[in-house]
């Protein structure tokens, strides 16, 4: 139905010291309906900014983004966004938060109800609609901050990190459920993170960006997605392949880490 | 200095004996019971019931003691004693109380004074957080106004509202008006910051969340900016209550025919020191009453505070 396009999207920050810098310059990428994409990249790579230009929270100073035949202007109900942490509403209750989308917009409250009970079903969280949000732990925050994107039936799903904050364990079982709600909506899915594991397994597609200027370096089509569907995620952090793919990208932001420590480090 | 050294030794004294008995008798169990190290750990100080107990006790004592009160036994020596006009036995300011309370005091009964007062800090307060509270929202929401009501909220907040009594007489007299008005001032820029601060604590996660969501404006407003002031709004409320509740007895001991501050001042000029103590502790009752007051009402309607 709608593609996501980003086209010739360049970020350029003027510092109040009269230089500038180029978070990115020049990302083209055509993300197609229903896929699921990844994007890595050393810390000052502009990936968090490129993630805020898709939401509409930032205008690029150069290109444009659409979504179908529309210019992304600003930020709305087609493009949903699931934060690191702490971006759930503490004052209202499980079933207040998932349905907020679909209250704003006015729906009939039997139908938002239908859709918060079987949201919270879906992400694991049955019975838990009444309780406060911060009497739930990390990870159950995390499902339902899923929960309250989908409830919105967004066209494509932006997730900032969403599963940097939870220990190992949690994370893992997550990484499941955002493959299983992937498959299950069929939604167009960008996530970003600094794991190259999570990377490896949350991306059909993987986008590698390096900074100075924020740019893509690389990108990849890989099998784990797909497969992790299926089957348990720990089979397949064990395929070879697997182990192949993650070294080979670690030492690439290896590179570019030391390449930057170098230029810091570097006499002008 | 006697009084002094007497009071530490008295503190001494129990602090010895209850540590002696604590060591006695350990029932208490649980995790802070387990802790080996306290001092230093705030997390396993909590205040011992029986201190708080005994020092009120002490202070009533030594009051007593000194003032050949007949409701001790312990006397201090007689060139010690204080005379009734200085310090008055706590048994006199008690049967003032009761007497007061039947007769009233200066044509009017002791609850006509203390409500009068209550109800001058409720009513300058309820108008300072009317205006305060849409002020602060308006300057955390648009530069604009931010930069315009800036310097007058900064200017205004150090300023001590004792300081405007003298100007509130000369514009609006001494009658209810004016209390009104120097109390209304006294809450308003209090409320106006604990709203802006509130405003300006929003995450902005939330507010992006609230927006990708498809929220509006006046939603994002209603639904995530307000309720996540409301905490801050409320450190705000506790705060200008118990400045209004100081200004307001300050006020009434400038002028005033009736009300707290009234009351002990009328009586300080005739040298009447029963009913000022008196006063002064119904003062000091009040003021802690109003602040667990809010308290509770705090607990009660912001439970997620602290919680983000």
């Amino acid at each position: 139905m709608a593609d996501l396009k980003i086209e010739a999207v360049s970020m350029t920050f003027s510092l109040p010291n009269g230089s500038t810098i180029e978070a990115l310059k020049d990302i083209s990428l055509e993300i197609a309906q229903g896929e699921l994409v990844s994007v890595l990249g050393p810390s000052g790579c502009g990936k968090t900014t490129l993630l805020n230009i898709l939401a509409g929270f930032l205008a690029p100073t150069g290109g444009q983004i659409r979504l179908g035949k529309t210019e992304v202007t600003g930020p709305d109900r087609a493009r949903g966004m699931v934060f690191q942490q702490g971006a759930l509403f503490e004052w209202m209750s499980v079933a207040k938060n998932v349905g907020f989308g679909p209250r704003m917009a006015g729906r009939p409250r039997a139908e938002i109800d239908a859709r918060v009970e079987g949201l919270l079903q879906s992400v694991g969280l049955q019975g838990f609609g009444d309780k406060a949000v911060y009497e739930l732990s990390g990870g159950m925050q995390q499902r339902v901050a899923l929960a309250r994107c989908l409830a919105n039936d967004p066209d494509v799903i932006l997730m900032d990190e969403p599963l940097g904050a939870l220990d190992a364990l949690t994370r893992e079982k997550m990484q499941g459920l955002v493959l299983k709600l992937w498959k299950e909506t069929g939604k167009t899915i960008v996530l970003i993170t600094h794991s190259v594991e999570e990377a490896l397994l949350l991306g059909e597609r993987l986008i590698v960006m390096a900074p100075r200027p924020g740019r893509i370096h690389a990108e990849y089509r890989l099998p784990f997605a797909a497969r992790g569907v299926g089957e348990d995620l720990r089979m397949v952090k064990r395929l070879p392949e697997f182990g192949e793919r993650r070294d080979e990208i670690l030492s690439m932001i290896w590179e570019m880490e030391e390449e930057i420590m170098g230029k810091a480090e570097a006499p002008v | 200095m006697t009084l002094l050294l007497i009071y530490i030794a008295l503190l001494a004294t129990i602090w010895a004996l209850t540590a002696w008995l604590s060591t006695r008798i350990r029932s208490r169990d649980g995790m802070a019971a387990r802790k080996t190290v306290t001092f230093g750990d705030e997390s396993a100080i909590r205040p011992s019931r029986v201190a708080s107990v005994a020092s009120v006790a002490v202070v009533f004592l030594i009051w007593a003691a000194f003032t050949g009160s007949s409701w001790t036994f312990i006397h201090a020596p007689a060139d010690w004693q204080m005379r009734p006009i200085w310090l008055p036995p706590p048994e006199n300011v008690w049967f003032r109380l009761l007497d007061i309370a039947a007769n009233g005091y200066r044509n009017f009964t002791l609850w006509e004074h203390l409500s009068i007062s209550i109800w001058r800090v409720f009513t300058g307060f309820f108008f300072g957080a009317l205006i305060g509270i849409p002020l602060g929202f308006a300057m955390g929401l648009n530069s604009f106004l931010r930069g315009w009501f800036d310097p007058i909220v900064e200017f205004m907040r150090p300023v001590p509202p004792l300081a405007l009594i003298p100007l509130v007489i000369i514009w609006y007299g001494i009658d209810e008006k004016a209390k009104i008005i120097l109390l209304f001032l006294a809450a308003l820029w209090i409320m106006a910051i604990a709203a802006r601060s509130g405003v300006a604590g929003v995450k902005l996660s939330k507010v992006h969340a609230a927006y990708s969501l498809g929220a509006s404006k006046w939603q994002l407003l209603r639904h995530v900016i307000m309720p996540n002031a409301l905490p801050d709004i409320f450190t705000g409320a506790r705060v200008a209550m118990g400045v209004c509740w100081g200004t307001v007895v300050a006020a009434e001991l400038v002028a005033a025919e009736k009300g707290a501050g009234f009351t002990i001042m009328v009586a300080s000029r005739f040298m009447q020191t029963d009913i000022v103590l008196m006063g002064i502790i119904l003062i000091g009752v009040i003021g802690y009453s109003i602040d667990v007051a809010m308290r509770m009402l705090e607990r009660w309607l912001v439970p997620w505070k602290g919680r983000g």
